[in-house]
C-alpha cells in the first residue's frame, strides 16, 4: 500500500485578495497525525478547505493518491478523504443517530437506504465519541461540544483514509478533548489513517501530533516533526507572544507568557 | 423504508376519503354511494354533471395546489436551511399577485388573470436568480456566515417591493374590481378551469425531487459539510430553487396566495415523523394536497350559496393548529 496520501507543490492560498501564503510543499502519509497551527486569521481554515478540494489554489498542485485532486469525481473523493468543518449549526430537529448516519452518503447508491451494516457503524462511531446515551436525542438540543462529537463520528463513519479536521477540539471538555485526539491517533496509527487538524492548544497538539505545520506572520512556513518544529522561536514568532517550552515528565509543556 | 411506506399509505387513504367527502359536498349533498358510481358512469343527471364540471375539476386542482404548496415549502426549507421559510419567502407569490392584479385591472378575463400570474411569478424567479447569483453559482465554504441569509434577504425586499406595487394597485383600481381583487390576494380555487395541470406538475415535481432526497439531508448540515460528502452544492441548490419557484408559481396562478399551507404541512410532517427528506417530501404532497382539499370544501359550503376564499380558512384553521403542535412539542422537553 502507498503510504502517500496527500501531496501539495507550491500551493499557494488566498482569501479574498489576501495572500495567506505561497508555496507550501506538504507531504501527508498514512499514520500521520498533523497540527496546524497558527493566529486567528492566518489560514488553517482556507488551507484546510483547500486540501479538502472545496476550493481551488491560486496556484500550485494537490494531489490526492497521485491523482489531482480536481479530477476526482466528488462521490469518489468523499469516500478518500473527509472534512469536519468548524462550529456546524443545524437548523432542523434531527435524531443524533440520523445525523452521524449522513456520513454514510458517499457509501450509498442513490436509490439505497441505511443498511444494517450502517447503522452498526454509526452506533460504533458513536460510541467512540461517549455519544451512546444521546443517540435518540435531538441533535438541536445538544450542547456545543457535543455537537462537535456528533461532527467527528460523523466523520468516523464516512471512513475516509484521509481526515482533515477543523479545530476538533475547540467546546469539548479536557476528558473529551483528550479521548477524542487519543482516538483520532489510534486511526492513524491502527488504521493507517492521516489526519491533518487545525488546533490552538499546544499542549494537546504537542501531545498527539507527530507532524506539525506552523503559519508565521506573513505566511511564513514551518513544517516538520512536531518535537522540533514546536520550539519556542517559532512558535513565538507564530503567535507574536512569547512561549516557553518546559519538560515536564516525560512531555514538553507550553507556557504563553 | 417500511415505515415510511406505512405512512404514506395512510395518507393516500386520508386523501382519497378527503377526495369523496369533497365530491359529496355542496349546495347538493351527494351521498358518498352515489358519487363513486357517478364517477365511474355518469349519466348526464343534473347531479353527474355538477360531479364531472365543478366538483371534480375544483378538488382536483385544490388536491393539486395543496400538494405543490406543501412540497415547495419544504423544498425551500431545506434550501434556505431555515424553518421559517415558505413557498413565498424569496417574492414568488407577490410578483405573481402584481401580475394578477395588473391583468384584472385591466382585462377582468381569467384566462387573463392566470396568465398574468404566471408571468409576474416567473419574472421573480429569474430576478432572484440573477440577484442570488452569488449563492446559487458560487460556493464559499469558508464563508462564515452560510449563504442562506443573503438568498433570503434578496427574496424579502423584493417581497417587500411587490407588496408596496400591490398596494398601489389597490389604490388605483375601481371599485368594481377591488372585491375580486381582495379574493384573488386572499387565495381562492374558484378562478377559472385550470383542469389537472397542478397535479401532473405535483407528480412531475416530486419525482424530479425525491431522488434528490438524501442529498438534501446532507446539505442541511451546511455546504462545507455536503460538498465534502459528494453532494454538489450549488447544482443542487440551482435544482431547488427552480423545482420549488416553478411549484410555487404554478400553485399560485392557480389559486392565488393560499397561506400557511407551505409553512404548516411541512413543519407538522416534521414534528410528527422527523426530518428525513426521503419520507417528508412524498408526505408533504400527500398531506398539502388533503389538507387544502378539506378546507376549500370547508370555504365553498359553510357560508354557502356564499364561498369564502379558501386562503382564509387555511389561514384560521392552520394557525392555532401549527401554534398547538409547537406548544405541545415544547412541553415535552
Amino acid at each position: 500500500m502507498n503510504k502517500l496520501l496527500l501531496d501539495a507543490k507550491g500551493l499557494a492560498v488566498v482569501a479574498g485578495t489576501r495572500m495567506l501564503f505561497e508555496s507550501l510543499d506538504l507531504q501527508v502519509q498514512r499514520g500521520e497525525l498533523w497540527c496546524v497551527l497558527g493566529a486567528n486569521g492566518c489560514g488553517k481554515t482556507t488551507l484546510l478547505h483547500t486540501l479538502a478540494g472545496l476550493r481551488a489554489p491560486r496556484a500550485g498542485t494537490l494531489r490526492l493518491k497521485g491523482r489531482p485532486l480536481a479530477e476526482w469525481p466528488p462521490g469518489e473523493l468523499a469516500r478518500q478523504r473527509g472534512l469536519l468543518p468548524q462550529a456546524q449549526h443545524d437548523a432542523f430537529s434531527t435524531r443524533v443517530t440520523d445525523v452521524v448516519l449522513l456520513g454514510r452518503h458517499p457509501h450509498l447508491g442513490r436509490w439505497a437506504w441505511e443498511s444494517e451494516h450502517d447503522r452498526r457503524l454509526a452506533a460504533a462511531a458513536l460510541h467512540a465519541m461517549d455519544l451512546d446515551a444521546l443517540a435518540d436525542h435531538d441533535v438541536t438540543t445538544l450542547s456545543g461540544g457535543e455537537r462537535q462529537r456528533v461532527g467527528i463520528a460523523a466523520l468516523l463513519v464516512q471512513d475516509p483514509p484521509l481526515l482533515l479536521l477543523d479545530e476538533p477540539v475547540a467546546h469539548l471538555d479536557l476528558h473529551h478533548q483528550v479521548t477524542v485526539l487519543d482516538h483520532l491517533r489510534r486511526q492513524a496509527r491502527e488504521r493507517g489513517r492521516a489526519i491533518v487538524m487545525s488546533i490552538h492548544d499546544l499542549n494537546l497538539a504537542a501531545r498527539f501530533a507527530t507532524h506539525a505545520l506552523v503559519i508565521g506572520p506573513a505566511g511564513r512556513l514551518h513544517q516538520g516533526p512536531a518535537e522540533s518544529t514546536m520550539n519556542e522561536v517559532v512558535l513565538s514568532a507564530a503567535f507574536g507572544h512569547p512561549v516557553a517550552a518546559e519538560r515536564f515528565g516525560p512531555r514538553t509543556v507550553y507556557v504563553a507568557d | 423504508m417500511a415505515r415510511a411506506l406505512r405512512l404514506w399509505l395512510m395518507l393516500a387513504a386520508a386523501a382519497a376519503a378527503a377526495g369523496l367527502l369533497a365530491l359529496a359536498s355542496g349546495s347538493v349533498a351527494t351521498p358518498p354511494g352515489e358519487v363513486w358510481r357517478l364517477l365511474w358512469q355518469p349519466d348526464g343527471s343534473s347531479a353527474s354533471q355538477v360531479l364531472h364540471d365543478l366538483r371534480l375539476p375544483r378538488a382536483l386542482a385544490a388536491f393539486g395546489v395543496g400538494g405543490l404548496l406543501a412540497l415547495a415549502g419544504a423544498l425551500m426549507q431545506v434550501l434556505l436551511r431555515n424553518p421559517l421559510a415558505d413557498p413565498y419567502v424569496l417574492g414568488v407569490s407577490g410578483g405573481a399577485s402584481v401580475g394578477a392584479l395588473l391583468a384584472l385591472m385591466l382585462v377582468g378575463s381569467a384566462l387573463a388573470v392566470q396568465a398574468g400570474a404566471f408571468a409576474g411569478a416567473l419574472a421573480t424567479i429569474v430576478l432572484v436568480f440573477a440577484l442570488a447569483r452569488r449563492d446559487l453559482s458560487r460556493l464559499d465554504t469558508t464563508a462564515r456566515l452560510d449563504s442562506a441569509p443573503r438568498l433570503l434577504l434578496t427574496g424579502v425586499m423584493l417581497a417587500a417591493l411587490w407588496s408596496a406595487l400591490i398596494t398601489v394597485l389597490l389604490m388605483l383600481a375601481p371599485e368594481a374590481r377591488l372585491r375580486g381583487m381582495l379574493f384573488w390576494l386572499a387565495g381562492d380555487l374558484g378562478g377559472g378551469d385550470v383542469g389537472a395541470w397542478p397535479l401532473a406538475l405535483l407528480a412531475l415535481v416530486l419525482v424530479l425531487a425525491w431522488p434528490l432526497a438524501r442529498e438534501l439531508n446532507v446539505l442541511l448540515r451546511g455546504a462545507a459539510a455536503a460538498q465534502s460528502l459528494g453532494v454538489p452544492v450549488l447544482r443542487l441548490r440551482r435544482i431547488v430553487y427552480v423545482l420549488a419557484s416553478l411549484a410555487t408559481a404554478v400553485a399560485v396562478t392557480t389559486g392565488g396566495a393560499i397561506g400557511f399551507v407551505g409553512l404548516v404541512v411541512p413543519h407538522a410532517l416534521r414534528l410528527l415523523v422527523g426530518n428525513d427528506q426521503r419520507v417528508l417530501l412524498p408526505a408533504c404532497a400527500l398531506a398539502g394536497g388533503t389538507l387544502l382539499l378539506l378546507t376549500d370544501t370547508i370555504a365553498r359550503t359553510v357560508v354557502a350559496p356564499q364561498q369564502l376564499p379558501v386562503g382564509v380558512i387555511t389561514a384560521l384553521l392552520g394557525v392555532p393548529t401549527f401554534i398547538a403542535l409547537l406548544l405541545g412539542r415544547g412541553a415535552r422537553r
